[in-house]
C-alpha cells in the first residue's frame, strides 16, 4: 500500500537532492572536517557551504549558525546557556503549549528553585500578550516562545514578544522547528537571541539541528570538549547531516513560494471540505494566523486513535492529540491549554502536508475520512445520544 | 504506533454486536466522554433469566477499547449470570490474544461494565458518589475513598485490581486503571495501596518455619526476598541485589532509586526485620556497595 503522508509535522521524507548532497560523505569523503589534511579540509569547505546555506535561509551570518543533534538539543542548550549566563536571574518564561523540548525543561527547572511563568493562550492558541508583559521583570533571565505550534499550526507574534522580552533585559528564544521553511524569517533585523531549528522537519535527516545565536549573545556550551563550532558545541560534527541540512535549507527557499500557495490552497481546500462534510467538527486554532501546511480537526464524540488506524487502512497517515495514541492519558496539552473542551480534544486529527502533498492524495482523504467519524459514531453511546439521525 | 495483535486489530475493524437491545435485562454503563472512553454493555437473558442470550455495546475509545468490547460481547454470550462473573479483565485480554500493557485499562473497563451490568440487574445497591473532579468518573460504582481526582477511582477499585492482576508498580496501575496517569498527584497514594495489597497479601500466608537445615534457610531467605521485599522497593522505584549469605549474615547491595538514598539504612532495616519475622529470628542484614 502506498502511503500518503500527511504527517509532516511530525517529520519529513528526506528530499532526493538532499540525499544525493550527502551520499558522498559516508564512504567516500569520510574525512573529519577538523583534520589539518587535504581530505578532512574538503569535508570542511563543504560544512562551511552548509552553513552558509542556512545562515542564508535565516537571514543571518554564517558564524551564528550552531549546529546540534537535534531541536531538543537546540532547545535545552539555549535555556541552560541564558540561566548560566544570568546567574543572579532566577525567572524563566515560556508557554503552556510548547513542545516537551521546552516545556519538561522549564519544569525540571522548577523542581530546582527558578520561579518559571508558562503564558497562557485564548481559544483559537493566540499568545496572552498582556500576561507576557505582565510577567517579564528584571529577574527574568530567559523568555522561549515557539514561533509555530506543531500540533495546531498557530503563529506566535514572535518579534513583538522578542521586544518585550529585551525591554527588561531577558534574553530571547524561539524554538521555531515548525516555522523555518514554511514562513519567511528574517533574523537580520529581528531582536531574537536565539532559535532552534530540526532537519527532519525540512526534508534534511533526522538528527541534525542548529541553534542560531545572535553575534554578541553571550553563550555558554551544553556540551564541552574540542574546538568544534568555535568552541560552543563540542563534539566531532555531523559533517553529512549538516550538508544535507545545507542543501535542505537552500530547497526550502527555493519553494517558499509553493508551500505559502500551493500546498496552503490543499490544506485549505482539506479542511473545507471535511468541515461541511462532517458535522460537529471544528477547526482547532481555525480564528489564529497559522502555517500554511497544518490544520487539526476536532471530530466531537469519536477518539482519535481509532480514526487513526482507520484511517492507515487507507494508507493515510495523520496524528493525533489524542490521549490513547501517545501513551499518556489525557488529550493534548496543548489542545487543553486553548480549552478545547474533552469532547472535541479525543478526537481532534492533525493533517501536515508538504510540497511532496498531491491533489489525488487529498481527494482520497475528503473522500475516506467522513465514512469513517460516521461508522465510529455509530458505535460511540454519545454520538448516538448525541446526533440522533444526523451522523 | 501500538503492537495489537490479529484479533485486536480483527475486531476493531470488524466488531461484533455494535448496537443496542431495546428490552435490555440488563445494562451497564463506565467511562465519560472526557476520561476519553466509555461503554454501555447491553445484555438479553433467556426465559429463566439466568442465561445470556445476546450482548450488544456501544463504545467510545480506542481501538483496544472497541476491541475489547467486542470481545466481552463473544464471550458471554451463551454464559450463565454466574459465569458471567467470573470472567476477568485478564480473560478479556487473553481472548484478543493480549494488549500491550499500557491499554489493560481497556480490558478493565470491558470487565467492570459487565460487573455493573449484572449487580444492577440483581439489584444489588451500587452507590453513586457525586464527582467533583476535573474529568468525571470513570468507574462510579466503586464505594470508597476517591484516590485518583483526575480520573475518579477509588482505593477499593484500586485495591481490587491491583490484587486480581497481581500488580506491583504505580505504573502498572496507571495502565490497568488511568488513576495517576494525569496530573500524577494521586501516585503516593497508590504506592501505599500497593504495599498494603502486597503486605495483607504476605502476612495472611505465612509464619516463621520452627526448625531451618542451612540450605533450606537460604531457600527461604531468597524466597522472601522475591516476594516480600523486592516488590515493595520497586513500587519506588528501587531495588536490592542480595550478594551473600553467610550463616545468620544476609549481604544485600541496593539498585536503582535506593542505590545512594539517603534512607537505605532504614531500607536495610527494614528488609531484616522482615527476613527475621519470615525466616529466623538471628538474621542480620548487611549492606555492601558492590
Ligand atoms: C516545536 C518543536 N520543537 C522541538 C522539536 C524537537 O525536535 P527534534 O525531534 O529534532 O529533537 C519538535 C519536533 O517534534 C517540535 O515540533
Ligand atoms: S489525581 Fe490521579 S492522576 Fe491526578
Amino acid at each position: 500500500m502506498k502511503e500518503i503522508y500527511l504527517d509532516n509535522n511530525a517529520t519529513t521524507k528526506v528530499d532526493e537532492a538532499v540525499f544525493e548532497e550527502m551520499r558522498p560523505y559516508f564512504c567516500e569523503l569520510y574525512g573529519n572536517p577538523s583534520s589539518m589534511h587535504f581530505f578532512g579540509g574538503q569535508v570542511q569547505s563543504k560544512v562551511n557551504e552548509a552553513r552558509n546555506r542556512v545562515a542564508e535561509l535565516l537571514g543571518a551570518l554564517p558564524d551564528e549558525i550552531i549546529f546540534t543533534a537535534c531541536g531538543t538539543e537546540s532547545d535545552n542548550a539555549a535555556i541552560r546557556s541564558a540561566l548560566e549566563v544570568f546567574p543572579d536571574r532566577r525567572h524563566i518564561i515560556t508557554s503552556r503549549v510548547e513542545h516537551p523540548a521546552i516545556l519538561t525543561q522549564c519544569r525540571n527547572l522548577r523542581q530546582k528553585g527558578y520561579r518559571v511563568t508558562e503564558i497562557g493562550v485564548d481559544g483559537v492558541g493566540r499568545l496572552d500578550m498582556e500576561e507576557l508583559k505582565a510577567a517579564v521583570d528584571t529577574d527574568t533571565a530567559v523568555v522561549s516562545l515557539m514561533w509555530a505550534n506543531n500540533e495546531t499550526g498557530v503563529i506566535f507574534p514572535i518579534e513583538e514578544a522578542a521586544t518585550i522580552a529585551k525591554s527588561k533585559g531577558a534574553l530571547f528564544h524561539s524554538d521555531a522547528v515548525q516555522a523555518i521553511g514554511k514562513i519567511p524569517i528574517n533574523m537580520a533585523p529581528s531582536n531574537i537571541d536565539m532559535l532552534s531549528l530540526s532537519g527532519h522537519k525540512l526534508h534534511a535527516p533526522k538528527g541534525i539541528g542548529v541553534l542560531y545565536v545572535r553575534r554578541g549573545t553571550p553563550f555558554r556550551p551544553l556540551l564541552v570538549g574540542g574546538h568544534q563550532e568555535k568552541s560552543r558545541r563540542a563534539g566531532t560534527e555531523n559533517a553529512a547531516a549538516i550538508i544535507a541540512l545545507g542543501k535542505a535549507c537552500q530547497l526550502a527557499g527555493q519553494f517558499m513560494e509553493d508551500e505559502n500557495t500551493i500546498v496552503k490552497a490543499m490544506r485549505d481546500r482539506l479542511q473545507e471540505a471535511l468541515m461541511t462534510t462532517v458535522p460537529h467538527a471544528r477547526i482547532n486554532g481555525g480564528g489564529a494566523e497559522r502555517l500554511p501546511n497544518t490544520t487539526s480537526i476536532a471530530f466531537e464524540f469519536v477518539e482519535g486513535e481509532a480514526i487513526l488506524l482507520l484511517l492507515s487502512e487507507f494508507g493515510i497517515c495523520a496524528s493525533s492529540g489524542s490521549a490513547c495514541t501517545s501513551g499518556s492519558l489525557e488529550p493534548s496539552h496543548v489542545l487543553r491549554a486553548m480549552g478545547v473542551p474533552f469532547t472535541c480534544a479525543h478526537g481532534s486529527i492533525r493533517f501536515s502536508l508538504s510540497r511532496y502533498t498531491t491533489d489525488a492524495e487529498i481527494d482520497t482523504v475528503i473522500r475516506e475520512l467522513p465514512p469513517i467519524i460516521a461508522k465510529l459514531r455509530q458505535m460511540s453511546p454519545f454520538g448516538r445520544e448525541h446526533l440522533k439521525g444526523q451522523v | 504506533m501500538w503492537d495489537y495483535t490479529p484479533i485486536v486489530k480483527d475486531h476493531f475493524l470488524n466488531p461484533r454486536n455494535v448496537g443496542d437491545i431495546p428490552d435490555a435485562d440488563a445494562i451497564g454503563e463506565v467511562g465519560s466522554l472526557a476520561c476519553g472512553d466509555a461503554l454501555k454493555l447491553y445484555l438479553k437473558l433467556d426465559d429463566n433469566k439466568d442465561k445470556i442470550i445476546d450482548a450488544k455495546f456501544q463504545t467510545f475509545g480506542c481501538a483496544s477499547a472497541i476491541a475489547s468490547s467486542s470481545a466481552l460481547t463473544e464471550m458471554v454470550k451463551g454464559k450463565t449470570l454466574d459465569e458471567a462473573l467470573a470472567v476477568s479483565n485478564q480473560d478479556i485480554a487473553d481472548f484478543l490474544g493480549g494488549l500491550p500493557e499500557e491499554k489493560m485499562h481497556c480490558s478493565v473497563m470491558g470487565q467492570e461494565a459487565l460487573e455493573v451490568a449484572i449487580f444492577k440487574y440483581r439489584g444489588m445497591d451500587i452507590p453513586q458518589h457525586d464527582s467533583e473532579h476535573d474529568h468525571g468518573h470513570a468507574y462510579p460504582d466503586y464505594e470508597g475513598e476517591i484516590v485518583c481526582k483526575c480520573f475518579g477511582i477509588t482505593d477499593t477499585f484500586l485495591k481490587k485490581v491491583i490484587e486480581t492482576n497481581a500488580l506491583t508498580t504505580a505504573e502498572q496501575v496507571t495502565n490497568f486503571t488511568k488513576a495517576g496517569g494525569a496530573c500524577g498527584g494521586c501516585i503516593p497514594k497508590i504506592k501505599e495501596l500497593i504495599a498494603q495489597v502486597l503486605g495483607e497479601a504476605a502476612a495472611q500466608t505465612r509464619t516463621r518455619p520452627e526448625k531451618l537445615s542451612n540450605m533450606k534457610k537460604m531457600q527461604l531467605i531468597q524466597e522472601v526476598l522475591e516476594r516480600d521485599i523486592r516488590p515493595l522497593l520497586w513500587a519506588d522505584g528501587g531495588d536490592l541485589e542480595l550478594i551473600d549469605i553467610d550463616g545468620a549474615k544476609v549481604q544485600i547491595a541496593f539498585r536503582k532509586a535506593c542505590a545512594g538514598c539517603a534512607s537505605s539504612g532504614n531500607t536495610a532495616r527494614m528488609v531484616e526485620l522482615k527476613l527475621r519475622d519470615l525466616v529466623a529470628e538471628d538474621i542480620v542484614v548487611e549492606e555492601v556497595s558492590q
